[in-house]
């Protein structure tokens, strides 16, 4: 697996850019032939869905509001591969993390707001760290695979949680599985509410502060894998284990680390969709997030700055994807869940169909110039 | 008496739920054993279900849907060779690739060509695979224990359960007593030896995807037009990676894999029965506890605090012929 975000020899804007984009543009072309296929103009969907996404103020709220999500989750994807591990259970991790927040909202919410807010901020990062230590610690201790223990554990989280709101946090009287409401002190603030009080009309949406939190992840996620010891230790892991040991790194470690820090970022989906939007606990909130970090992941190459920009990209595909709906009843947000399978397929399973031979033609040609230099 | 149709009731229903599971978990277990690991059989399974069921509507034929749930079940198999094998991708990217692609494709194909949001028609009874009732068993039906037993858990099924318990120890002899198990086995634990003997690697793999993908193709046919008689969204809910726990459980073996695909669905069919019953001396037991035990059961056995499962040695590792 240490094949991602692997060196290479090509200049860093065929393998940064053009190759994710090739890779894209075969997503979206296969997903232009299944819409045509049904019978409607892709051309047409796909102006549809930019429109939907970022043409009028609220739509770009809702787009920033799913990019959060997806920053999260393809962070969370992103520094388990540099450790060479693949984490599927950033969906669990998400969950948990919603719980984590929750708890806070539930049984502190009355407390001030900043102070309510942080703590349900590090309730969600702790819980999901937890529920994603548990997959690393085995892995690194045990020898259990993650990937199957991550998927395990997704289940195991859908299974808490689905007794939790059933049998614990309901609302008594209420057929819905939902726990009451916070008090206001454990609401993370919408953007429309803030700027509004800058005296700025942005309209309503979805978008809250947990896209500032999702600003800073990126950030601090540069500085932690380039800039610090530890992510010197798990990138070194996911390259070669066995160099690492000769480097006096202890590869248990690095994957217990990677595998928290993984959890704990997809646990902010929970601090976005639970204190930022529902202000409850609910079922299923999590809604494949973690599985969209998977794609981000991949075709980010790793990296904040790609992350962010297939973020956006999935941003505008789900706000975009469940707008199109109302003009073609035929394309639905499925549409876009096939799309990304086929990101996925692209950039991630089939990888070395094209990267290998287009960093070929690309190395042989720096070569070339190099010699006749 | 009440006990004995108690009893009766669970073993029928852990039948009806162990089928496809069974299935998949062969599936499954031709496809890591050849070395190649497959955490789309849930896909598969999905991609089957709506290729049934879509082909029962329109067709009014059981078999002809069952070709069509192999056929779309084959199709995705060779999509995850050919990035797995011809172009050594990562298996487990593959594997969810094809899973999320599915879980979006069924549902949009289903509305573009029937307009019933997501889900088919609901398909006849002539196109489904129906109960087969054995000579006197409606007859037997009220005489208590033996003849209960012979009505209810022998007969009545559908074919694809006597297919699927049929096709188990035919799989069990074809693992270990024919050229091509001995093969199967070998590509998957020493991939180096079976090139050195002239054998295709990547050939054995296909061959082994080929026998994944038309065992996934049963598994989702059995769901949507045995069990049920319409294809819905995301109808497979996890089944393909429990039957992979199943797997896991059963250590990659034909007979333990059985039995770990009767115990989880033996688990199903109890939780259906307890929900809300208060047992003497323990009480309610909380339904998702019963529904977590497979997933729990498996994390406890791969972390080797209850046995250890040691897993083909070469499977999630593409083969580089030495040059």
């Amino acid at each position: 697996m240490s094949g991602f975000g692997g060196p290479t020899q090509a200049p860093a804007w065929v393998t940064h850019g053009l190759v994710p984009l090739i890779n894209l543009g075969l997503a979206l072309l296969i997903a232009g032939i299944i819409i045509a296929a049904i019978g409607e103009n892709p051309f047409e969907a796909l102006k549809l869905l930019v429109l939907g996404a970022v043409g009028y103020p609220e739509a770009i709220g809702y787009t920033l509001y799913y990019t959060t999500n997806f920053v999260f989750t393809g962070l969370a994807v992103a520094i388990a591969f540099h450790c060479g591990l693949f984490n599927i259970g950033g969906e669990g991790q998400a969950y948990l993390g919603g719980l984590g927040a929750g708890l806070i909202g539930l049984y502190l919410g009355h407390w001030p707001a900043p102070v309510a807010i942080v703590l349900a901020i590090a309730a969600a990062m702790a819980f999901g760290a937890f529920w994603a230590f548990i997959p690393g610690w085995l892995q690194a201790r045990r020898g259990s695979h993650i990937v199957i223990t991550t998927i395990m554990f997704n289940f195991l989280a859908a299974a808490l949680m689905t007794y939790l709101l059933v049998e614990v946090f309901i609302k008594p009287g209420q057929q819905a599985a939902e726990s009451r409401t916070f008090e206001a002190g454990a609401w993370l603030p919408f953007v429309h509410d803030v700027l509004a009080g800058f005296g700025v009309d942005i309209g309503r949406s979805s978008l809250n502060l947990s896209v500032v939190v999702a600003a800073v992840c990126l950030v601090l996620f540069w500085f932690f894998v380039w800039r610090t010891r530890w992510g010197y230790e798990i990138r070194a892991v996911g390259l070669n284990e066995s160099a690492a040991v000769y480097g006096g790194i202890s590869p248990a470690r690095a994957i217990m680390l990677a595998m928290a820090v993984s959890g704990g970022l997809a646990g902010l989906v929970g601090v976005n969709e639970i204190i930022g939007v529902h202000h409850r606990l609910l079922l299923e909130f999590t809604a494949g997030y973690g599985f969209v970090g998977i794609a981000v992941a991949l075709m980010g190459r790793n990296h904040p700055v790609g992350i962010l920009l297939a973020a956006l990209l999935f941003g505008i595909l789900y706000q975009g994807g469940s707008e199109l709906a109302f003009d073609m009843p035929n394309v639905t947000r499925d549409m876009v869940v096939v799309l990304q399978g086929l990101v996925v397929l692209f950039s991630g399973a089939l990888e070395h169909m094209f990267r290998a031979r287009i960093e070929r033609l690309f190395t042989r040609r720096a070569r070339a110039v190099a010699e006749a230099a | 008496m009440e006990a004995v149709t108690w009893i009766v009731l669970v073993i029928d229903a852990t039948l009806r739920v162990s089928t496809p599971l069974i299935l998949a978990a062969f599936a499954g277990m031709f496809a890591e054993r050849s070395g190649v690991v497959d955490i789309g059989l849930e896909g598969k399974m999905l991609g089957a279900a709506f290729g049934a069921a879509a082909a029962a509507y329109v067709t009014g034929s059981p078999w002809i849907g069952l070709l069509a749930g192999i056929g779309t079940s084959v199709a995705l198999a060779m999509i995850h060779a050919f990035a797995c094998v011809t172009h050594k991708g990562n298996q487990v990217v593959s594997g969810m690739a094809l899973n999320i692609l599915v879980a979006g494709l069924g549902p949009v194909l289903s509305l573009a060509w029937f307009g019933q949001g997501g889900q088919t028609p609901m398909v006849s009874d002539a196109g489904r695979f129906r109960p087969l009732h054995f000579p006197f068993a409606d007859r037997l039906a009220d005489v208590p224990f033996l003849a209960q037993i012979y009505s209810e858990i022998v007969s009545g099924h559908n074919l694809i359960v006597y297919l699927a318990l049929g096709m188990v120890p035919l799989a069990a002899w074809f693992i270990y007593k024919t050229r091509f198990g001995l093969r199967l086995r070998a590509v998957g634990e020493a991939p180096e030896a079976v090139d050195t003997a002239g054998i295709s690697v990547a050939g054995m793999r296909y061959r082994a995807m080929v026998v994944c993908g038309i065992l996934c193709g049963v598994a989702g046919t059995s769901l949507s037009i045995a069990q049920n008689a319409l294809f819905v969204r995301d109808m497979t809910a996890g089944m393909g990676y429990l039957a992979l726990a199943a797997l896991i459980f059963g250590k990659w073996r034909p007979v333990p894999t059985l039995f770990a695909c009767f115990l989880f669905a033996f688990a199903d069919a109890v939780q259906a029965r307890l929900q809300g019953v208060d047992i003497p001396g323990v009480g309610i037991i909380p339904v998702q506890a019963i529904q977590a035990l497979p997933y729990l059961l498996t994390v406890l056995l791969l972390a080797g605090f209850v046995g250890k499962a040691v897993p083909p040695r070469a499977s999630g590792v593409p083969y580089v012929k030495e040059r």
